[in-house]
Protein backbone atom coordinates (compact mmCIF):
# COMPACT_ATOMS: atom_id res chain seq x y z
CA UNK A 1 0.00 0.00 0.00
CA UNK A 2 1.43 3.36 -1.05
CA UNK A 3 2.04 6.04 1.59
CA UNK A 4 0.83 9.58 1.02
CA UNK A 5 1.58 12.76 2.94
CA UNK A 6 -1.57 14.39 4.31
CA UNK A 7 -0.07 16.91 6.70
CA UNK A 8 3.03 19.05 6.98
CA UNK A 9 4.09 21.41 9.74
CA UNK A 10 7.14 23.58 10.24
CA UNK A 11 8.43 25.76 13.01
CA UNK A 12 10.34 28.64 11.39
CA UNK A 13 14.12 28.17 11.23
CA UNK A 14 16.41 30.67 12.96
CA UNK A 15 17.28 31.59 16.55
CA UNK A 16 14.62 31.40 19.25
CA UNK A 17 16.04 32.30 22.67
CA UNK A 18 14.04 30.86 25.53
CA UNK A 19 12.44 28.13 23.43
CA UNK A 20 13.72 24.57 23.62
CA UNK A 21 14.08 22.27 20.62
CA UNK A 22 11.19 20.27 22.05
CA UNK A 23 9.02 23.41 22.16
CA UNK A 24 9.77 24.05 18.48
CA UNK A 25 8.98 20.45 17.57
CA UNK A 26 5.69 20.42 19.48
CA UNK A 27 4.58 23.46 17.46
CA UNK A 28 5.60 21.80 14.21
CA UNK A 29 3.72 18.61 15.12
CA UNK A 30 0.55 20.55 16.03
CA UNK A 31 0.76 22.38 12.69
CA UNK A 32 1.14 19.09 10.79
CA UNK A 33 -1.78 17.52 12.70
CA UNK A 34 -3.94 20.58 11.95
CA UNK A 35 -2.98 20.39 8.28
CA UNK A 36 -4.04 16.74 8.20
CA UNK A 37 -7.13 17.38 10.30
CA UNK A 38 -6.26 14.72 12.88
CA UNK A 39 -5.56 14.62 16.59
CA UNK A 40 -2.42 13.23 18.21
CA UNK A 41 -4.26 10.18 19.66
CA UNK A 42 -5.01 9.01 16.08
CA UNK A 43 -1.30 8.81 15.20
CA UNK A 44 -0.30 5.16 15.42
CA UNK A 45 3.48 5.33 15.10
CA UNK A 46 6.31 7.78 14.59
CA UNK A 47 10.01 8.36 13.98
CA UNK A 48 11.86 11.32 15.45
CA UNK A 49 15.39 12.62 14.85
CA UNK A 50 17.73 15.15 16.48
CA UNK A 51 21.44 15.74 16.98
CA UNK A 52 21.32 17.91 20.08
CA UNK A 53 18.35 16.39 21.90
CA UNK A 54 19.36 13.21 23.69
CA UNK A 55 15.80 11.87 23.98
CA UNK A 56 13.76 13.44 21.18
CA UNK A 57 11.10 10.78 21.76
CA UNK A 58 10.33 12.56 25.05
CA UNK A 59 8.21 14.89 22.90
CA UNK A 60 5.27 12.58 23.70
CA UNK A 61 5.21 14.41 27.05
CA UNK A 62 4.18 17.59 25.19
CA UNK A 63 1.67 15.93 22.85
CA UNK A 64 -0.06 13.25 24.89
CA UNK A 65 1.09 10.01 26.46
CA UNK A 66 -0.86 7.64 24.23
CA UNK A 67 1.58 4.74 24.39
CA UNK A 68 2.23 4.83 20.65
CA UNK A 69 5.62 3.55 19.41
CA UNK A 70 7.89 6.57 18.69
CA UNK A 71 11.35 5.54 17.52
CA UNK A 72 14.45 7.75 17.55
CA UNK A 73 16.52 7.80 14.35
CA UNK A 74 19.80 9.46 13.41
CA UNK A 75 21.86 9.66 10.21
CA UNK A 76 23.63 13.02 10.52
CA UNK A 77 22.41 15.51 7.93
CA UNK A 78 20.28 12.74 6.36
CA UNK A 79 18.37 12.14 9.62
CA UNK A 80 15.05 13.52 8.39
CA UNK A 81 15.29 11.37 5.27
CA UNK A 82 15.43 8.34 7.54
CA UNK A 83 12.54 9.54 9.72
CA UNK A 84 10.35 10.05 6.65
CA UNK A 85 11.43 6.78 5.01
CA UNK A 86 10.69 4.76 8.15
CA UNK A 87 7.27 6.40 8.57
CA UNK A 88 6.44 5.72 4.91
CA UNK A 89 7.66 2.13 5.28
CA UNK A 90 5.43 1.60 8.34
CA UNK A 91 2.47 2.51 6.10
CA UNK A 92 3.65 0.58 3.03
CA UNK A 93 4.09 -2.65 4.96
CA UNK A 94 0.58 -2.34 6.38
CA UNK A 95 1.86 -2.20 9.95
CA UNK A 96 0.18 1.17 10.57
CA UNK A 97 -2.44 3.37 8.89
CA UNK A 98 -1.29 6.77 10.15
CA UNK A 99 2.32 7.66 11.02
CA UNK A 100 4.40 10.75 11.69
CA UNK A 101 7.99 11.86 11.01
CA UNK A 102 9.42 14.53 13.33
CA UNK A 103 12.73 16.39 13.32
CA UNK A 104 14.09 19.03 15.70
CA UNK A 105 17.35 20.73 16.59
CA UNK A 106 18.80 23.72 18.39
CA UNK A 107 22.51 24.15 17.66
CA UNK A 108 24.94 26.57 19.30
CA UNK A 109 26.47 29.23 17.04
CA UNK A 110 29.52 28.52 14.89
CA UNK A 111 31.09 25.54 13.18
CA UNK A 112 30.20 22.12 14.55
CA UNK A 113 32.82 21.05 17.09
CA UNK A 114 33.26 17.49 18.23
CA UNK A 115 35.95 15.06 19.23
CA UNK A 116 37.12 12.97 16.23
CA UNK A 117 36.30 9.84 18.21
CA UNK A 118 32.60 10.46 17.50
CA UNK A 119 33.42 9.60 13.88
CA UNK A 120 35.85 6.81 14.71
CA UNK A 121 38.89 8.97 13.93
CA UNK A 122 42.15 9.37 15.89
CA UNK A 123 42.72 12.33 18.24
CA UNK A 124 45.61 13.84 16.21
CA UNK A 125 43.17 14.44 13.34
CA UNK A 126 41.32 16.94 15.52
CA UNK A 127 44.36 18.29 17.40
CA UNK A 128 46.12 19.32 14.18
CA UNK A 129 43.06 21.10 12.76
CA UNK A 130 41.91 18.58 10.14
CA UNK A 131 38.57 17.57 11.71
CA UNK A 132 36.29 20.19 10.16
CA UNK A 133 33.60 19.02 7.75
CA UNK A 134 33.81 22.36 5.93
CA UNK A 135 37.28 21.36 4.64
CA UNK A 136 35.67 18.64 2.57
CA UNK A 137 33.25 21.05 0.92
CA UNK A 138 36.06 23.46 0.04
CA UNK A 139 38.24 20.68 -1.35
CA UNK A 140 35.47 18.99 -3.33
CA UNK A 141 34.25 22.14 -5.09
CA UNK A 142 37.84 23.32 -5.68
CA UNK A 143 38.57 20.11 -7.60
CA UNK A 144 35.16 20.27 -9.32
CA UNK A 145 35.79 23.85 -10.49
CA UNK A 146 39.18 22.73 -11.85
CA UNK A 147 37.69 19.73 -13.68
CA UNK A 148 34.44 21.27 -14.96
CA UNK A 149 35.05 24.98 -15.43
CA UNK A 150 32.81 26.33 -12.66
CA UNK A 151 33.63 29.93 -11.67
CA UNK A 152 33.62 31.84 -8.38
CA UNK A 153 30.88 34.01 -9.91
CA UNK A 154 28.65 30.94 -10.24
CA UNK A 155 29.22 29.97 -6.61
CA UNK A 156 28.09 33.45 -5.60
CA UNK A 157 25.15 33.25 -8.02
CA UNK A 158 23.81 30.16 -6.26
CA UNK A 159 24.09 31.76 -2.82
CA UNK A 160 22.40 34.95 -4.08
CA UNK A 161 19.51 32.89 -5.48
CA UNK A 162 19.00 31.07 -2.20
CA UNK A 163 19.02 34.29 -0.14
CA UNK A 164 16.56 35.78 -2.66
CA UNK A 165 14.26 32.76 -2.32
CA UNK A 166 14.53 32.95 1.47
CA UNK A 167 13.47 36.59 1.40
CA UNK A 168 10.10 35.40 0.05
CA UNK A 169 9.78 32.70 2.69
CA UNK A 170 8.21 33.72 6.01
CA UNK A 171 9.76 30.65 7.71
CA UNK A 172 13.34 31.32 6.57
CA UNK A 173 16.22 32.56 8.74
CA UNK A 174 18.35 34.67 6.35
CA UNK A 175 15.71 36.87 4.74
CA UNK A 176 17.91 39.74 3.56
CA UNK A 177 18.84 39.42 -0.12
CA UNK A 178 22.58 39.64 -0.84
CA UNK A 179 24.11 40.56 -4.20
CA UNK A 180 26.74 38.52 -6.02
CA UNK A 181 29.21 41.34 -5.31
CA UNK A 182 28.43 41.29 -1.57
CA UNK A 183 28.85 37.51 -1.48
CA UNK A 184 32.16 37.66 -3.38
CA UNK A 185 33.26 40.40 -0.96
CA UNK A 186 32.69 38.30 2.17
CA UNK A 187 35.72 36.67 3.84
CA UNK A 188 37.03 33.33 2.62
CA UNK A 189 36.42 30.61 5.21
CA UNK A 190 37.69 27.59 3.27
CA UNK A 191 38.96 28.49 -0.19
CA UNK A 192 37.12 28.89 -2.55
CA UNK A 193 34.12 29.11 -0.19
CA UNK A 194 33.27 32.42 1.46
CA UNK A 195 31.20 33.27 4.52
CA UNK A 196 27.98 34.02 2.60
CA UNK A 197 28.31 30.83 0.54
CA UNK A 198 27.81 28.65 3.64
CA UNK A 199 24.75 27.65 5.60
CA UNK A 200 24.95 28.01 9.38
CA UNK A 201 23.77 25.73 12.17
CA UNK A 202 20.56 27.11 13.74
CA UNK A 203 17.24 26.03 15.27
CA UNK A 204 14.02 24.65 13.87
CA UNK A 205 11.61 21.73 13.65
CA UNK A 206 9.40 19.97 11.15
CA UNK A 207 6.76 17.24 11.08
CA UNK A 208 5.07 15.22 8.34
CA UNK A 209 1.91 13.10 8.73
CA UNK A 210 1.48 10.11 6.39
CA UNK A 211 -1.37 7.67 5.79
CA UNK A 212 -2.40 4.82 3.46
CA UNK A 213 -3.23 6.14 0.02
CA UNK A 214 -6.67 4.50 0.11
CA UNK A 215 -7.53 6.35 3.31
CA UNK A 216 -6.32 9.80 2.24
CA UNK A 217 -9.90 10.99 1.73
CA UNK A 218 -10.44 10.80 5.48
CA UNK A 219 -7.95 13.62 6.10
CA UNK A 220 -8.01 17.34 5.41
CA UNK A 221 -4.63 17.84 3.74
CA UNK A 222 -4.46 17.42 -0.03
CA UNK A 223 -2.42 14.20 -0.40
CA UNK A 224 1.02 14.07 -1.98
CA UNK A 225 2.38 10.66 -2.94
CA UNK A 226 5.66 9.29 -1.57
CA UNK A 227 7.12 7.65 -4.66
CA UNK A 228 10.55 6.67 -3.35
CA UNK A 229 12.86 6.93 -0.34
CA UNK A 230 16.45 5.79 -0.66
CA UNK A 231 19.46 6.07 1.64
CA UNK A 232 23.00 5.03 0.79
CA UNK A 233 26.34 5.17 2.59
CA UNK A 234 29.67 5.77 0.90
CA UNK A 235 31.49 3.12 -1.09
CA UNK A 236 35.23 2.53 -1.15
CA UNK A 237 36.79 4.95 -3.64
CA UNK A 238 34.26 7.77 -3.15
CA UNK A 239 35.73 11.18 -2.30
CA UNK A 240 34.23 11.60 1.16
CA UNK A 241 34.58 13.74 4.23
CA UNK A 242 36.43 12.72 7.39
CA UNK A 243 38.87 10.59 5.40
CA UNK A 244 42.52 10.77 6.54
CA UNK A 245 43.31 8.82 3.38
CA UNK A 246 41.54 7.63 0.24
CA UNK A 247 42.46 4.99 -2.36
CA UNK A 248 44.33 6.20 -5.45
CA UNK A 249 43.38 3.88 -8.28
CA UNK A 250 39.81 3.18 -7.30
CA UNK A 251 36.99 5.62 -7.83
CA UNK A 252 33.31 5.37 -6.91
CA UNK A 253 30.61 8.03 -7.14
CA UNK A 254 29.24 9.85 -4.11
CA UNK A 255 26.50 8.08 -2.13
CA UNK A 256 24.27 10.82 -3.55
CA UNK A 257 24.59 9.22 -6.99
CA UNK A 258 23.75 5.79 -5.59
CA UNK A 259 20.74 7.01 -3.59
CA UNK A 260 19.51 9.09 -6.52
CA UNK A 261 19.65 6.23 -9.02
CA UNK A 262 17.91 3.90 -6.60
CA UNK A 263 15.15 6.44 -5.91
CA UNK A 264 14.50 7.11 -9.61
CA UNK A 265 14.30 3.38 -10.23
CA UNK A 266 11.88 2.73 -7.35
CA UNK A 267 9.70 5.67 -8.42
CA UNK A 268 9.76 4.88 -12.13
CA UNK A 269 10.46 8.58 -12.55
CA UNK A 270 13.43 10.12 -14.37
CA UNK A 271 15.40 13.30 -13.75
CA UNK A 272 13.66 14.90 -16.76
CA UNK A 273 10.35 14.62 -14.88
CA UNK A 274 11.51 16.60 -11.82
CA UNK A 275 9.65 19.91 -11.64
CA UNK A 276 11.13 21.28 -8.43
CA UNK A 277 14.16 20.11 -6.42
CA UNK A 278 15.46 20.67 -2.89
CA UNK A 279 19.17 19.81 -2.85
CA UNK A 280 21.56 19.79 0.13
CA UNK A 281 23.27 23.20 -0.11
CA UNK A 282 25.58 23.06 2.90
CA UNK A 283 27.45 25.56 0.74
CA UNK A 284 26.97 26.98 -2.74
CA UNK A 285 29.44 24.50 -4.21
CA UNK A 286 27.47 21.57 -2.82
CA UNK A 287 24.30 22.70 -4.62
CA UNK A 288 26.22 22.90 -7.90
CA UNK A 289 27.77 19.45 -7.50
CA UNK A 290 24.50 17.92 -6.29
CA UNK A 291 22.66 19.12 -9.39
CA UNK A 292 24.85 16.78 -11.44
CA UNK A 293 25.08 13.99 -8.87
CA UNK A 294 21.27 13.81 -8.75
CA UNK A 295 21.11 13.46 -12.53
CA UNK A 296 19.55 16.89 -13.07
CA UNK A 297 22.34 18.08 -15.40
CA UNK A 298 25.72 17.06 -16.73
CA UNK A 299 28.97 18.03 -14.99
CA UNK A 300 29.85 21.58 -16.02
CA UNK A 301 26.42 22.52 -17.37
CA UNK A 302 25.71 24.36 -14.12
CA UNK A 303 27.86 27.28 -15.25
CA UNK A 304 25.43 28.13 -18.05
CA UNK A 305 22.30 27.05 -16.15
CA UNK A 306 22.99 29.40 -13.22
CA UNK A 307 23.89 32.27 -15.58
CA UNK A 308 20.62 31.71 -17.46
CA UNK A 309 18.55 31.56 -14.26
CA UNK A 310 17.36 28.00 -14.92
CA UNK A 311 17.37 27.11 -11.22
CA UNK A 312 15.43 30.22 -10.13
CA UNK A 313 11.80 29.82 -9.00
CA UNK A 314 10.86 31.09 -12.47
CA UNK A 315 13.36 28.84 -14.28
CA UNK A 316 13.17 25.48 -16.03
CA UNK A 317 14.42 23.56 -12.97
CA UNK A 318 13.80 25.48 -9.73
CA UNK A 319 16.23 24.43 -6.97
CA UNK A 320 15.84 25.28 -3.27
CA UNK A 321 12.76 27.42 -3.77
CA UNK A 322 12.43 28.12 -0.03
CA UNK A 323 16.03 29.32 0.26
CA UNK A 324 17.59 25.94 0.98
CA UNK A 325 20.06 25.49 3.80
CA UNK A 326 21.82 28.72 2.88
CA UNK A 327 18.63 30.68 3.51
CA UNK A 328 17.24 28.58 6.35
CA UNK A 329 20.29 27.29 8.18
CA UNK A 330 20.62 23.66 9.20
CA UNK A 331 18.99 22.30 12.33
CA UNK A 332 20.22 18.83 11.46
CA UNK A 333 17.30 16.70 12.62
CA UNK A 334 14.73 18.96 10.95
CA UNK A 335 16.43 20.09 7.75
CA UNK A 336 15.09 17.34 5.51
CA UNK A 337 11.53 17.82 6.74
CA UNK A 338 11.78 21.50 5.76
CA UNK A 339 12.53 20.25 2.23
CA UNK A 340 9.46 17.97 2.31
CA UNK A 341 7.32 20.81 3.70
CA UNK A 342 8.34 23.03 0.79
CA UNK A 343 7.82 20.32 -1.84
CA UNK A 344 4.36 19.49 -0.50
CA UNK A 345 3.39 23.15 -0.68
CA UNK A 346 4.76 23.40 -4.21
CA UNK A 347 2.93 20.25 -5.37
CA UNK A 348 -0.29 21.44 -3.73
CA UNK A 349 0.11 24.81 -5.44
CA UNK A 350 0.10 26.67 -2.12
CA UNK A 351 3.68 28.02 -2.07
CA UNK A 352 2.53 31.63 -2.40
CA UNK A 353 5.06 34.16 -3.65
CA UNK A 354 7.55 31.44 -4.57
CA UNK A 355 5.08 29.06 -6.24
CA UNK A 356 6.61 27.31 -9.24
CA UNK A 357 4.39 27.88 -12.28
CA UNK A 358 2.78 25.15 -14.37
CA UNK A 359 1.38 22.95 -11.59
CA UNK A 360 4.55 21.00 -10.72
CA UNK A 361 3.84 17.27 -10.43
CA UNK A 362 7.16 15.82 -9.23
CA UNK A 363 9.26 17.06 -6.31
CA UNK A 364 12.75 15.83 -5.44
CA UNK A 365 14.48 16.11 -2.05
CA UNK A 366 18.16 15.32 -1.38
CA UNK A 367 20.25 15.24 1.80
CA UNK A 368 23.96 14.63 2.20
CA UNK A 369 26.36 14.72 5.12
CA UNK A 370 28.90 13.08 7.40
CA UNK A 371 30.23 10.45 7.35
CA UNK A 372 29.30 10.07 3.67
CA UNK A 373 25.58 9.34 3.68
CA UNK A 374 22.84 10.53 1.35
CA UNK A 375 19.05 10.28 1.38
CA UNK A 376 16.75 10.99 -1.56
CA UNK A 377 12.96 11.29 -1.48
CA UNK A 378 10.75 11.63 -4.55
CA UNK A 379 7.21 12.96 -4.19
CA UNK A 380 4.47 13.40 -6.79
CA UNK A 381 0.90 14.59 -7.08
CA UNK B 1 67.94 22.96 15.56
CA UNK B 2 67.98 25.63 18.24
CA UNK B 3 67.74 23.14 21.05
CA UNK B 4 64.00 23.40 21.66
CA UNK B 5 62.48 20.00 22.26
CA UNK B 6 60.22 18.54 19.56
CA UNK B 7 57.69 15.74 19.96
CA UNK B 8 55.35 14.15 17.39
CA UNK B 9 51.61 14.78 17.85
CA UNK B 10 51.11 10.99 17.95
CA UNK B 11 53.29 7.89 17.88
CA UNK B 12 53.18 5.65 14.82
CA UNK B 13 52.18 8.37 12.34
CA UNK B 14 55.57 9.10 10.80
CA UNK B 15 59.20 8.12 11.32
CA UNK B 16 60.70 10.74 13.60
CA UNK B 17 63.24 12.01 14.25
CA UNK B 18 64.70 11.31 10.84
CA UNK B 19 66.54 13.13 8.06
CA UNK B 20 64.20 11.42 5.59
CA UNK B 21 60.90 11.15 7.48
CA UNK B 22 58.15 9.01 6.00
CA UNK B 23 54.47 8.51 6.79
CA UNK B 24 53.68 5.10 8.25
CA UNK B 25 50.80 3.47 6.39
CA UNK B 26 49.61 -0.10 6.17
CA UNK B 27 48.83 -2.52 3.38
CA UNK B 28 45.94 -4.95 3.80
CA UNK B 29 47.15 -8.56 3.80
CA UNK B 30 43.90 -9.70 2.21
CA UNK B 31 43.18 -7.23 -0.61
CA UNK B 32 46.33 -5.12 -0.84
CA UNK B 33 44.70 -1.74 -0.25
CA UNK B 34 47.12 0.83 1.15
CA UNK B 35 45.81 3.07 3.93
CA UNK B 36 46.96 5.83 6.26
CA UNK B 37 47.14 5.87 9.23
CA UNK B 38 47.72 2.20 10.11
CA UNK B 39 44.29 1.85 11.76
CA UNK B 40 42.68 -1.42 12.66
CA UNK B 41 40.84 -2.64 9.56
CA UNK B 42 40.76 -2.33 5.79
CA UNK B 43 38.08 0.03 4.50
CA UNK B 44 37.60 -2.04 1.34
CA UNK B 45 37.35 -5.60 2.66
CA UNK B 46 37.24 -5.23 6.44
CA UNK B 47 40.38 -7.38 6.77
CA UNK B 48 42.28 -6.91 10.02
CA UNK B 49 45.65 -8.36 8.93
CA UNK B 50 48.04 -5.78 7.54
CA UNK B 51 51.71 -4.96 7.27
CA UNK B 52 53.17 -1.54 7.97
CA UNK B 53 54.33 0.30 4.88
CA UNK B 54 56.47 3.44 4.74
CA UNK B 55 54.78 5.69 2.20
CA UNK B 56 56.42 7.70 -0.55
CA UNK B 57 57.49 11.19 0.55
CA UNK B 58 56.57 12.66 -2.84
CA UNK B 59 53.27 13.09 -4.60
CA UNK B 60 51.00 15.52 -6.40
CA UNK B 61 48.33 17.83 -5.04
CA UNK B 62 44.87 16.40 -5.89
CA UNK B 63 42.85 19.20 -4.31
CA UNK B 64 43.18 21.74 -1.50
CA UNK B 65 41.37 24.31 0.62
CA UNK B 66 42.26 26.72 3.40
CA UNK B 67 41.34 27.14 7.04
CA UNK B 68 40.90 30.86 7.54
CA UNK B 69 39.47 30.90 11.07
CA UNK B 70 40.73 29.17 14.21
CA UNK B 71 39.12 25.71 14.37
CA UNK B 72 36.88 24.92 17.33
CA UNK B 73 39.05 24.01 20.31
CA UNK B 74 38.88 21.33 21.52
CA UNK B 75 39.61 19.28 19.53
CA UNK B 76 42.10 21.71 17.87
CA UNK B 77 45.04 22.28 20.24
CA UNK B 78 47.25 24.81 18.45
CA UNK B 79 48.93 27.21 20.91
CA UNK B 80 47.45 30.19 19.05
CA UNK B 81 44.38 32.27 19.90
CA UNK B 82 41.63 33.63 17.68
CA UNK B 83 43.76 36.79 17.34
CA UNK B 84 47.16 35.19 16.70
CA UNK B 85 45.80 32.35 14.53
CA UNK B 86 47.52 32.07 11.18
CA UNK B 87 45.43 30.60 8.33
CA UNK B 88 46.75 27.36 6.88
CA UNK B 89 46.00 25.26 3.84
CA UNK B 90 45.31 21.56 3.63
CA UNK B 91 44.71 19.14 0.83
CA UNK B 92 44.87 15.61 -0.51
CA UNK B 93 48.24 14.57 -1.88
CA UNK B 94 48.27 11.61 -4.24
CA UNK B 95 51.22 9.31 -3.56
CA UNK B 96 51.50 7.45 -6.89
CA UNK B 97 50.41 3.82 -6.72
CA UNK B 98 49.86 4.04 -2.96
CA UNK B 99 47.21 6.25 -1.42
CA UNK B 100 45.84 9.81 -1.25
CA UNK B 101 46.69 11.41 2.09
CA UNK B 102 44.91 14.36 3.68
CA UNK B 103 47.46 16.74 5.20
CA UNK B 104 48.24 20.29 6.13
CA UNK B 105 50.24 22.15 3.49
CA UNK B 106 53.17 24.41 4.34
CA UNK B 107 52.02 27.04 1.81
CA UNK B 108 48.97 28.90 3.19
CA UNK B 109 48.25 31.06 0.12
CA UNK B 110 45.76 29.42 -2.28
CA UNK B 111 47.10 31.59 -5.09
CA UNK B 112 50.42 29.78 -4.72
CA UNK B 113 48.89 26.31 -4.79
CA UNK B 114 47.73 24.46 -7.90
CA UNK B 115 46.01 21.13 -8.43
CA UNK B 116 48.55 18.71 -9.91
CA UNK B 117 51.66 20.38 -8.51
CA UNK B 118 54.45 18.20 -7.08
CA UNK B 119 54.60 18.03 -3.28
CA UNK B 120 57.03 16.64 -0.75
CA UNK B 121 56.55 15.51 2.84
CA UNK B 122 57.70 17.84 5.63
CA UNK B 123 57.46 17.41 9.39
CA UNK B 124 56.50 20.77 10.88
CA UNK B 125 55.58 22.25 14.25
CA UNK B 126 51.91 23.17 14.56
CA UNK B 127 51.74 23.90 18.29
CA UNK B 128 53.93 24.64 21.30
CA UNK B 129 53.26 23.32 24.77
CA UNK B 130 53.62 25.41 27.93
CA UNK B 131 57.26 24.33 28.48
CA UNK B 132 58.27 25.35 24.96
CA UNK B 133 58.18 21.86 23.47
CA UNK B 134 57.17 21.99 19.81
CA UNK B 135 54.46 19.57 18.75
CA UNK B 136 55.20 18.22 15.28
CA UNK B 137 52.85 16.98 12.61
CA UNK B 138 53.15 15.91 8.99
CA UNK B 139 52.52 18.29 6.13
CA UNK B 140 53.31 18.59 2.45
CA UNK B 141 55.34 21.38 0.90
CA UNK B 142 55.42 22.43 -2.75
CA UNK B 143 58.34 20.33 -4.02
CA UNK B 144 60.11 23.37 -5.42
CA UNK B 145 60.30 24.81 -1.93
CA UNK B 146 61.24 21.60 -0.19
CA UNK B 147 64.68 22.70 0.90
CA UNK B 148 63.48 25.98 2.41
CA UNK B 149 60.48 24.33 4.11
CA UNK B 150 62.68 21.63 5.61
CA UNK B 151 65.21 24.20 6.66
CA UNK B 152 62.47 26.25 8.27
CA UNK B 153 61.20 23.20 10.12
CA UNK B 154 64.68 22.50 11.49
CA UNK B 155 65.29 26.09 12.38
CA UNK B 156 61.97 26.56 14.16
Amino acid sequence: MEAVIVGVGLHPFGRFPGKSAMDLAAEAVRAALDDAGVGWPQVQAGFVGSLEVYNPDAIVGRLGLTGMPLRGVFNGCATAGTALAMAARAIETGEHDLAIAIGMDKHPRGAFAADPSVAGLPSWYGQTGLFLTTHFFGMKINRYMHDHGITHQTLAGVAAKNFRNASANENAWRRTPLSVAEILGSPVLNYPLRQFMYCGPDEGAGAVVLCRADQAHKYAGRPVRVRACALRSRRIGAFELQSPSLPVAEHAPSPTVDASREAYEIAGIGPQDVAVAQLQDTDAGSEIIHMAENGLCKDGEQERMIADGETEVTGRLPVNTDGGLIGNGEPIGASGLRQIHELVRQLRGTAGARQVAGEPAVGYAHLYGAPGVSAVTILST
Amino acid sequence: MTGSRQIPVAEGLFTWPSDEPRLIGAQCADCGLVRFPVGSACQRCGGTDATDKLLSDRGTLWTFTTQDFRPPSPPYDGADTATTFQPYALGYVELPGEVMVEARLTEPDPARLAIGQPMRLAIVPYSVSADGTQVMTFAFAPAGEESSARAAAREA
